[in-house]
């Protein structure tokens, strides 16, 4: 379970990658691509390890300040829930 | 970007098939090259394989599998990963582990092998290796904890069958053992050598289903844990796969003589004049040349393909399995019930629940490959 606390990073098994025919950030892992909007990037990209989702969303809450917090709130957790039950990143509480 | 026209969003490829051998150490009865496999030499040198990932990352390419046959036969194999980490391509490995050194395989980590599919015939060396057609088990699952130790994302892929399919939860607990990411449990399809051994391969309805909810068991319980997935035979399907994601759509497949191809047995269907990545650029075999325009879109569909609203879902199933079972490569796959020839899946479904024994299998080999494809039943 991800939790506000959690540190996660990009699991071994997958990377980051620009596709240079849309202009989409592509999450590729094995036999698979998912193609990722302008919010969900920006969170990849901040899958180092180094931030706890709380400061993920604080971040993202401060890029889309145009956007209620809460629905950043909510599109964070759910992403990155989903990521997880993938395994496509890994928890470091 | 190239210099001719931009690549239509719907029509670019994300995935490269590199198949840079046929040649195999292993002589697997459901083998999936063609069964002339060996007239089909490994033509391509180092400079053509890198062009091919350099032209297939500019027509869009993402991700590459390098396969074959055992692609760990090329010695060129670092370089290709190096040109192909170079590009920002996501290399997958997919090979039978033999020959491999853990040296070898450190070295193709470093220069940046994405993730490694290592084959697994059963869970037993007896068994594993009869598939095989040789000693082969102890040495994979020695390859398969190399890739773990390495750090490097493991892959087991077992190709289900009547022989193996009774072993599903030890092949599951096998994979767990090794500490797999990701376990495919990809029943066979029945094209190559798979259509030469059907009948001692294909399985019963029943045994089919018992495998499947165990493995659908076994995904709840190693649920981020072990990605399990578990591609059902089109044979007890009632409508085709989708072959490909559609022909020509998503994948490119190159031959170990270089032919451009949308599927790996496209080859063996008769009347398309395959183009070679010596004599022409990929871009404009992948875009131009009438063979892989031939099924492409809907215009060459027949009914009851072309009014169903599985259409766009399934792109009327795989063109070669329509052409091996009807001889008719335009024809509905006939693993789809709506199709006319839908019989000849009906008679082997029969055929197998009738069966007693296994019959002799046929093993992949050289010395038979000279021998034409076979057709319609």
């Amino acid at each position: 379970m991800i939790s506000l606390e959690s540190r996660l990073t990009l699991a071994g098994k997958a990377r980051l990658r620009l596709d240079r025919k849309s202009g989409h950030y592509m999450l590729l892992y094995p036999e698979k691509g998912m193609r990722l909007n302008a919010t969900a990037a920006d969170i990849v990209q901040l899958c180092t390890g180094e931030h706890t989702v709380a400061e993920i969303i604080e971040r993202l809450a401060a890029k889309y300040a145009a956007q209620p917090r809460t629905a950043i709130e909510k599109e964070v957790l759910t992403f990155l829930e989903a990521l997880s039950e993938r395994m496509l990143v890994c928890t470091e509480t | 970007m190239s210099a001719g026209a931009p690549i239509p969003a719907e029509l670019r490829p994300y995935t490269l098939v590199a198949e840079l051998t046929y040649r195999c150490p292993l002589h697997c009865v459901y083998c999936s090259n063609p069964l002339d496999y060996a007239r089909h030499r490994d033509a391509l040198t180092t400079a053509d394989w890198l062009r091919v990932l350099r032209e297939s990352e500019q027509l869009g390419v993402m991700q590459v599998n390098l396969s074959g046959g055992e692609p760990l036969l090329r010695k060129d194999l670092e370089a290709l990963v190096a040109e192909a980490e170079r590009l920002e391509l996501y290399t997958n490995l997919i090979t039978s582990g033999i020959p491999l050194t853990r040296e070898r395989l450190r070295r193709l980590k470093d220069l940046g092998l994405d993730n490694v599919q290592v084959s697994i015939q059963d869970v037993t060396a007896e068994s594993a290796d009869r598939i095989a057609g040789r000693r082969a088990f102890e040495r994979k699952l020695q390859v398969a904890r190399w890739v773990k130790e390495l750090g490097l994302p493991l892959t087991l892929n077992t190709v289900l069958h009547r022989l193996n399919l009774e072993h599903t939860a030890e092949i599951v607990a096998l994979a767990e053992a090794l500490q797999a990411d990701r376990l495919e449990l990809a029943n066979t399809q029945y094209l190559g050598w798979a259509l030469s051994n059907r009948s001692a391969l294909l399985p019963s309805a029943e045994q089919l289903a018992r495998a499947r909810e165990i493995a659908a068991v076994a995904r709840r319980r190693l649920k981020g844990r072990m990605e399990i997935l578990f591609v059902t035979p089109d044979y007890y399907a009632e409508r085709p796969k989708a072959c490909m994601d559609g022909w020509g759509r998503r994948f490119l497949i190159v031959s170990p003589d270089g032919l451009a191809l949308p599927c790996h047995l496209a080859h063996t269907l008769p009347g398309l004049t395959w183009e070679n990545v010596r004599e022409r650029s990929l871009e404009q075999i992948w875009l131009h040349s009438p063979a892989f325009n031939a099924y492409r879109g809907e215009d060459w569909m027949p009914e009851p393909c072309r009014s169903c609203d599985r259409r766009s879902l399934d792109f009327g199933g795989c063109r070669c399995q329509a052409y091996h079972l009807t001889g008719n490569a335009a024809a509905t796959d006939p693993a789809c019930a709506l199709s006319s020839a839908h019989g000849v899946i009906e008679a082997a479904r029969r055929e197998s629940l009738a069966r007693a024994t296994t019959p002799p299998l046929i093993y992949r080999r050289a010395r038979l490959s000279a021998l034409p494809e076979r057709s319609a039943e």
